[in-house]
């Protein structure tokens, strides 16, 4: 049989709609996100007393010299002495490696990205551009490897990102009281950490060493039940990935354009 | 009653071209009767490899409007008939003839994988015990037919050639079912880093696709055992737990 050139198939169907909705969908994303990331600024909501922090910013491990208002969220005071001048600063280039570490080294986004954006291959049965083809057994991809790793930082971001949406909860009165309430911000932090958990704890590498590398699980109950748990999110793990992908996304939206005043925060109850 | 054409690949090592043959089709034929009829009515000399008719003797392997598929499982009312249905062998090996190909490679490959070496019984009698739950997560990899659509769509294999350095979806799926065992006793960790090359599945996940026993290729075999690689090979966290933790 003859060799396939790039993008030859037999296949009658749209193979190209999944690679180019992919592709349109993470570039989507990676451009909106460093662009919020290099705004360094409203990225917390507190009016009306609630108190919003977006997920591209939080944990906030220093906050901005030029906004003190942000203070209250920081973890460690003003933004770092050492920091270059000619660099602007914004507490989101601090932690945004972390998840976005995560994400490209997950195993469902490889092969995503591997076929969007490499065309390695475009889709299944369609021919390749490229004759060579070193896998994942070579520097850069063979980094790949180090996904357990950002598991581990992830998993630390859920807990964080859970208590925001803990004190989403909170909204404080004239007198500076915290009283109980939800907002439609509340819902859409309380959202998204669902959503990021959902897919951070369907995680393969995470499957793998809660009960995975196993033989014999059932002779550790607690592998086994953890292994069944993370096995049943994992199932619908590029639903849950492109499901937070997008709320986590939106999150900073809603916080971003209700602290600038565009957007009304409705206060439930 | 409708009249399809199908486009099947007439020729052999040497070369060939696509042959046009218009057929009526009757409702609940499956690719490999019409391949049948027009063998019967039209070309007696159309080389096809076929078996059981029931898609559990993985014989009758083609690539069906460009997608590997079991001809005896593909039934005809689910394939686009206002164009011509194409019919051409798997990609992945040498084509013998017409719509047949030389899939021994395959069992040479399944040769070098080190065999079950269970541990000593559990029992006097010379019996072992095991739990349902912990055979279960391996009997998933014994449905494998052997069809070889799985390598077929491989484009590690499809169109990178690597045989000489990777052993395809299917022989992952053996070692899995075989390093997963519970009473399984051998690591075979180095040789699917190395000589197997494990590395090079970018886990496009189009074997899981193809796979007509719906066997969860990518996501319970090859992952799982990439990760295993992980342990062993690129994390020291990893490596140095697996030397302290308790022997279960």
């Amino acid at each position: 049989m003859p060799p396939r050139r790039f993008g030859e198939t037999a296949r009658p169907d749209a193979w190209w709609v999944q690679p180019v909705a992919v592709f349109l969908g993470f570039t989507a994303f990676i451009v909106y996100s460093t662009w919020a990331a290099f705004q360094g600024s409203h990225f917390w909501f507190n009016g009306q007393g609630a108190d919003y922090l977006s997920p591209f910013y939080s944990p906030e491990l220093f906050y901005p010299a030029q906004y003190p208002q942000a203070a209250a969220h920081a973890w460690f005071g003003v933004q770092p002495y050492w920091w270059p001048n000619w660099l602007v600063f914004s507490p989101a280039f601090l932690v945004l490696w972390a998840p976005a570490g995560f994400r490209l080294t997950c195993y469902y986004y490889r092969g995503a990205y591997y076929k969007a954006f490499w065309a390695d291959p475009p889709n299944c049965a369609v021919g390749e551009p490229r004759k060579t083809f070193l896998g994942e057994r070579y520097f850069p991809l063979v980094l790949q490897n180090v996904h357990r790793y950002f598991m581990y930082l992830a998993v630390i971001f859920i807990f964080i990102l859970g208590y925001d949406a803990w004190k989403a909860m909170w909204f404080a009165d004239a007198t500076g009281a915290a009283h109980f309430g939800i907002g439609v911000g509340t819902i859409v932090l309380t959202l998204n950490v669902i959503l990021l958990a959902s897919y951070t704890f369907g995680c393969h590498s995470l499957r793998h060493l809660i009960g995975g590398f196993l033989d014999e699980p059932s002779k550790v109950s607690a592998c086994a039940k953890g292994f069944a748990c993370v096995s049943c999110l994992n199932r619908r793990h590029m639903m849950w990935a492109w499901f937070s992908l997008f709320w986590v996304g939106f999150t900073d939206v809603y916080v971003r354009l209700c602290a600038m005043g565009i957007w009304h925060d409705f206060r439930i109850f | 009653m409708k009249t399809v054409t199908f486009r099947i690949w007439r020729g052999d090592a040497g070369g060939g071209k696509f042959t046009d043959y218009t057929t009526d089709v009757s409702e609940g034929m499956v690719v490999l009767d019409v391949v049948h009829k027009i063998q019967a009515t039209q070309a007696n000399d159309l080389a096809c490899r076929w078996n059981c008719k029931a898609g559990k003797c993985g014989s009758c392997s083609a690539e069906i409007n460009g997608i590997p598929r079991l001809m005896c499982m593909t039934r005809m009312n689910t394939l686009p008939t206002d164009q011509p249905v194409t019919l051409e062998p798997m990609r992945a090996f040498p084509n013998i003839r017409d719509l047949t190909t030389d899939v021994s490679w395959n069992f040479r490959v399944k040769t070098k994988i080190k065999k079950f070496n269970p541990r000593k019984p559990d029992a006097p009698d010379g019996t072992w015990r095991m739990q349902q739950a912990d055979v279960d997560r391996v009997q998933e990899f014994r449905k494998c037919i052997e069809c070889f659509l799985c390598q077929d769509v491989c484009h590690v294999l499809r169109d990178h050639h690597k045989h000489d350095e990777f052993i395809g979806p299917r022989f992952l799926v053996y070692t899995a079912a075989l390093e997963m065992h519970p009473l399984d006793t051998e690591d075979r960790l180095p040789e699917l880093k190395q000589a197997q090359g494990i590395g090079f599945c970018n886990i496009t996940k189009c074997c899981t696709k193809v796979c007509p026993e719906n066997i969860t290729i990518t996501d319970n075999a090859i992952i799982p055992l990439k990760e295993r690689v992980v342990d062993d090979f690129y994390d020291p966290l990893g490596w140095l737990w697996k030397k302290l933790r308790p022997k279960v």
